[in-house]
């Protein structure tokens, strides 16, 4: 399983390197939407999982939600937020714009991995 | 300041004497880390410091907030999935059949902690219950202060990120300020009321549903017994018990059938389950 991490900021990325690759899953990395686009695009095949934030110069979380569902290739990927945008409308935009799950900064291990149980990608009851 | 093996057995005997949980040696650090808000707002110097101060005065708001403060949990919305599973696959249906005339079901949550259980029920009954059917689930605890915070219904940006899908939040919950309040129609159906599992239960009419999930854990044996010879006076017949993943009735009360269903386990009372369908034990 591979997941890519999409979030300007290091730190945030090798937080989520960290849990999701404890979880199995080998780590792709960007900076940013646009980015994550031109790193898809040399794949093979689309990983699994795209943990993505909102807030992202060149093309932010939403827009590459967007981008993403509209991509034949991509479509199996399964798009969790991870952002510390936390008002209800915009839970409900991005849902709308085919996110999966929405998770709020700050977050635990615990909560991204049990969100990704939700999700059918990890076992239900694992730990990061 | 650390406490010393004394003070340790002194705090593990106090608790099992109020909850009858059982803390093993090697609960050491839960102990001293939870006793530190204590300390800090009862005004000792430190958890030791509390522990000498309350025995030489054992002033009883200290002895509440030192058992509360040692007998809860974390929790999480669908704790473990499976059992809300079950609920709404096999136990909805079941009790839809075998209440047609009442169209009414009572769902016990027992240690309910900060009430995300209850409210994870609540939410899947409504989802799950055909129209003009109603529901009432009734959520206990043993701390006052878990049951305040149930009752208040507001939980943190990271309690909401604990098992709670993206789509529920939307859809039960409002944001107030920093935190996320559940909608009043889910509140509506909830009671709460503290209770101590481990002394003589108060009559109460009799549930369809009981929830009662990772608490047998910190109970001995004895207690265990006392508690789902309880339990089954209160469960209806045909109603069904869930325990948490690493608790069972088998060897402690044979009163109970296991019936596996999925990945997880539900219980019914031997007198009223359809043996058909249970499991061994």
């Amino acid at each position: 399983m591979r997941a890519i991490v999409i979030d300007d900021s290091r730190a945030i990325r090798l937080i989520l390197r960290r849990i999701v690759g404890q979880a199995g899953f080998e780590v792709l990395e960007a900076g940013d939407g646009k980015q994550a686009m031109e790193v898809l695009a040399g794949l093979d095949g689309a990983p699994e999982l795209a943990l993505i934030d909102w807030n992202m110069p060149n093309m932010n979380g939403l827009e590459f939600v967007a981008a993403a569902r509209g991509d034949q290739r991509l479509r199996d990927m399964t798009l969790v937020m991870v952002t510390t945008e936390s008002e209800q409308s915009q839970v409900a935009r991005a849902l709308a714009a085919g996110a999966h799950e929405y998770v709020i900064k700050p977050f635990t291990s615990d909560a991204l991995m049990e969100k990704l149980a939700l999700l059918g990608l990890v076992p239900s009851g694992a730990q990061a | 300041m650390s406490l010393s093996p004394t003070d340790l057995a002194f705090v593990a005997n106090l608790v099992r004497r109020e909850s009858s949980i059982v803390l093993g040696p090697e609960k050491e650090y839960l102990i001293e880390a939870r006793l530190v808000p204590v300390a800090r707002e009862t005004g000792a110097a430190n958890v030791a410091d509390l522990v000498a101060r309350f025995q030489r005065s054992p002033d009883p708001r200290v002895r509440q907030r030192v058992v509360e403060a040692l007998t809860t949990n974390e929790t999480s919305w669908f704790r473990d999935r499976e059992p809300f599973r079950a609920l709404t696959d096999m136990v909805v249906p079941d009790l839809v059949r075998a209440r047609a005339s009442s169209r009414h079901l009572r769902v016990w949550s027992a240690a309910c902690s900060s009430g995300q259980e209850p409210y994870s029920l609540a939410i899947d009954l409504q989802r799950t219950l055909p129209p003009g059917w109603t529901y009432e689930i009734l959520g206990t605890d043993i701390s006052t202060e878990m049951l305040d915070r149930a009752r208040k219904g507001e939980f943190s940006q990271v309690e909401v990120n604990r098992g709670l899908p993206a789509q529920l939040l939307l859809e039960h919950f409002e944001r107030v300020g920093a935190y996320w309040r559940i909608a009043p129609g889910l509140r509506r159906a909830i009671s709460f009321q503290q209770l101590n599992l481990a002394v003589p239960m108060p009559a109460m009419a009799p549930f369809d549903v009981v929830f009662l999930r990772n608490v047998l854990i910190y109970f001995d044996v004895e207690t265990k017994r006392s508690v789902l010879r309880s339990v089954g006076r209160l469960l209806r017949p045909d109603g069904w018990l869930f325990l948490g993943g690493a608790e069972t009735t088998i060897g402690v009360d044979d009163n109970y059938v296991r019936v596996t269903t999925g990945r997880t386990s539900a219980y019914r009372l031997r007198s009223g389950a359809p043996m058909a369908a249970a499991g061994k034990g």
